[in-house]
């Protein structure tokens, strides 16, 4: 029990990001509504950016802006394990222009179908499809 | 100057793209002409990549002047080489087609079209290109978004289809996300040389394979194999005559093409063949696509919607050359044939049957009986792209078949070749009934010949059509002659896989 309890609490935010990975999957496959489906899918890039911030940490370890001197003025050698690894963070900023834009085409996209159906919950909007498809061939 | 042609190829649509989108408001003409310059320009620099691959083995490009593995990397090898030109060529010719369809149908968004166009096209040939992983993402998402976008720019069916094709190619996009990031943990570098030195070393560790599992479900939706293909009939359906065109030859195969490097240049041979044997569950995957594909392609009324299910099968013959590819003496050639062979003949297909909704509006086959008499030519160019997909010898569908039935073979792997057999005789019906209502079905109605006038394709719309078609059979006989085969070794080799006899 204690062995488990340490592996919850060790690695918590690992868990985080697969409950919030999941919560985003069951938001775009179980929702109806578009919007929800939107929420979703941000909530699933996001858990992949806690995931990637989670794996530079370091318990005890600082911005990595190097200092170079140490205090009688000459020359150290960095060590890395003094420093949070900046990489990750720097490829997250990427991940979340990218995030940004879908959300924003996500959104446009919303806009129009609203504008052509005047809803946005798909099970209307695709029965409305089919009666158009039994029109157009009947 | 050679060394600075990768980055050239990707940077040069970037631009033009940002400059279309200003210019676009106050010229009608301009976007167009622009567009054609950048995607010549692209042409050329890939053509010359292509002749100095052959030359002299590869060429790489550090972005910034920093040296890989901290740097971002352009590596090519003769398998990027190949993709560039075959991609580059498509997209020039699908915008020469492009412009009077758009024309037609998005009549007040002419330059938006241009600008997302060239963006796909900057995302795509980035991909190629790219030698590092994370690079990779991002590329993935500019074209993806672009294709989004371009597929919704549609009727009210088409946003609908996007909107569906956002949500689920961006789990995709998200599962090679975390898959790249389960790399990253395991080795700490994202260039995909520098990968593929470390990862042997730590071969038998779950992340790595975690990583493998995440990367090939991503590309997999990406590429719309069988069971994740939701997205993919409605989105070719629906989208735009020109969107589908492209969406359909370089997108896809673009996605397969990042799938075979990451599978064979950064995990590597070893990795698939003794430390996760998953090649014989992509190869039955692909079986079940290549069926399915044909069998749902036959009861589809609609031409686009047919030729979309066909995709799917088709995607299949690839998929499962790439998982043959480890366990014979032809390694990727049947993958790689079918890749150019697909792209060629699914293109002329497409721009026939789109060529056929431009003239007539006729979207479902029913509808086609004596169509050969009034668009004579466009028909031509469908039966010919059948034909050769079908598998006529010498068609470029029939050597890719051949070439697929004899790694089957070899691989000892006899159920493929009856799939592919079983496939083949699908084909066979669902594109004979168009060729049946085309051609023979009004000539039993008693029609009067003479009342059906030639409605031909505009010029512009007809010489890409021709010249895909055409280009089904000689690159077929191309294949047969051995023109291709020092490059088919060299590619081989470069992956380390088997050698050609």
């Amino acid at each position: 029990m204690n062995d488990v309890l340490t592996f919850i609490i060790s690695r918590s935010n690992y868990i985080i990001y697969i409950l919030l990975m999941m919560l985003g999957m069951y938001g775009i496959f179980a929702k109806k509504n578009y919007m929800k489906k939107i929420i979703g899918m941000n909530i699933l890039q996001t858990a992949i950016i806690l995931f990637f911030i989670s794996i530079s940490a370091k318990r005890g370890a600082t911005i990595p802006i190097l200092e170079i001197h140490n205090d009688h003025g000459t020359h150290a050698t960095a060590q890395a394990i003094n420093y949070i690894n900046p990489l990750p963070h720097v490829l997250m900023l990427t991940a979340i222009v990218v995030a940004v834009a879908t959300l924003g085409v996500a959104l446009a996209m919303a806009i129009k179908i609203y504008t052509d159906f005047k809803t946005i919950e798909e099970d209307k909007i695709l029965s409305e499809l089919e009666k158009n498809a039994k029109n157009e061939n009947g | 100057m050679n060394q600075d042609l990768p980055v050239i190829i990707v940077v040069v649509p970037l631009i033009v793209s940002f400059v279309i989108s200003f210019t676009g408001w106050w010229t009608r003409r301009l976007p167009f002409i622009l567009s054609m310059a950048a995607l010549s320009v692209c042409l050329v620099c890939s053509v010359l990549i292509f002749a100095t691959i052959l030359d002299q083995g590869t060429i790489q490009y550090h972005i910034g002047g920093w040296p890989p593995p901290w740097g971002i990397e352009y590596k090519i090898d003769s398998l990027n080489a190949f993709m560039l030109v075959l991609i580059s060529f498509l997209s020039f010719v699908t915008a020469i087609y492009a412009k009077k369809t758009i024309e037609k149908e998005l009549p007040d968004k002419i330059f938006l079209f241009w600008c997302l166009y060239l963006l796909l096209i900057t995302g795509l040939l980035g991909i190629i290109v790219t030698g590092d992983l994370f690079n990779l993402f991002v590329l993935l998402e500019v074209a993806s978004l672009s294709c989004y976008s371009l597929v919704a720019v549609g009727d009210k069916r088409a946003t609908v289809a996007g909107f569906r094709y956002l949500i689920i190619g961006t789990i995709g996009a998200c599962f090679y996300l975390l898959g790249v990031g389960y790399l990253y943990i395991a080795t700490g570098t994202l260039n995909m040389g520098d990968l593929a030195q470390l990862l042997p070393a730590i071969y038998g560790s779950r992340t790595v394979i975690t990583a493998f599992v995440f990367i090939f479900i991503g590309f997999a939706i990406k590429i719309a194999i069988f069971p994740l293909h939701a997205w993919q009939p409605d989105a070719y359906t629906h989208a735009p005559s020109a969107v589908s065109v492209i969406i359909s030859t370089a997108v896809a195969k673009t996605f397969t093409y990042a799938l075979i490097r990451i599978i064979f240049s950064v995990f590597t041979v070893n990795f698939i063949k003794t430390i996760f044997p998953v090649m014989d569950v992509i190869c039955w995957l692909a079986a079940i696509a290549i069926i399915v594909g044909s069998v749902y392609a036959i009861v589809q009324d609609n031409l686009k919607r047919m030729l979309a299910y066909s995709s799917i099968s088709n995607v299949g013959y690839i998929v499962l050359g790439i998982g043959l590819a480890a366990s014979t003496s032809l390694g990727l050639t049947p993958a790689v044939m079918h890749i150019l062979n697909h792209a060629i003949i699914k293109g002329a297909l497409f721009m026939a049957a789109c060529g056929f909704i431009y003239k007539h509006n006729l979207r479902n086959i029913k509808d086609f009986s004596g169509l050969s008499r009034k668009m004579p030519y466009t028909a031509l160019v469908l039966i010919i792209a059948s034909l050769a997909m079908i598998g006529l010898p010498p068609g470029a569908g029939f050597v890719s078949k051949w070439y697929l039935i004899l790694a089957a073979i070899e691989a000892g792997q006899y159920p493929f070749v009856v799939v592919i057999f079983i496939s083949t005789l699908l084909m066979l019906v669902y594109f004979w009934r168009i060729i049946e209502t085309m051609y023979i079905k009004h000539e039993n109605e008693g029609e009067p010949i003479k009342s059906a006038k030639v409605q031909e394709l505009p010029m512009s719309m007809m010489i890409p059509g021709v010249c895909l078609a055409a280009l089904s059979f000689i690159i077929g006989i191309m294949w047969i002659s051995g023109f291709f085969n020092s490059f088919l070794k060299t590619l081989n080799q470069s992956l380390k896989l088997g050698v050609i006899q």
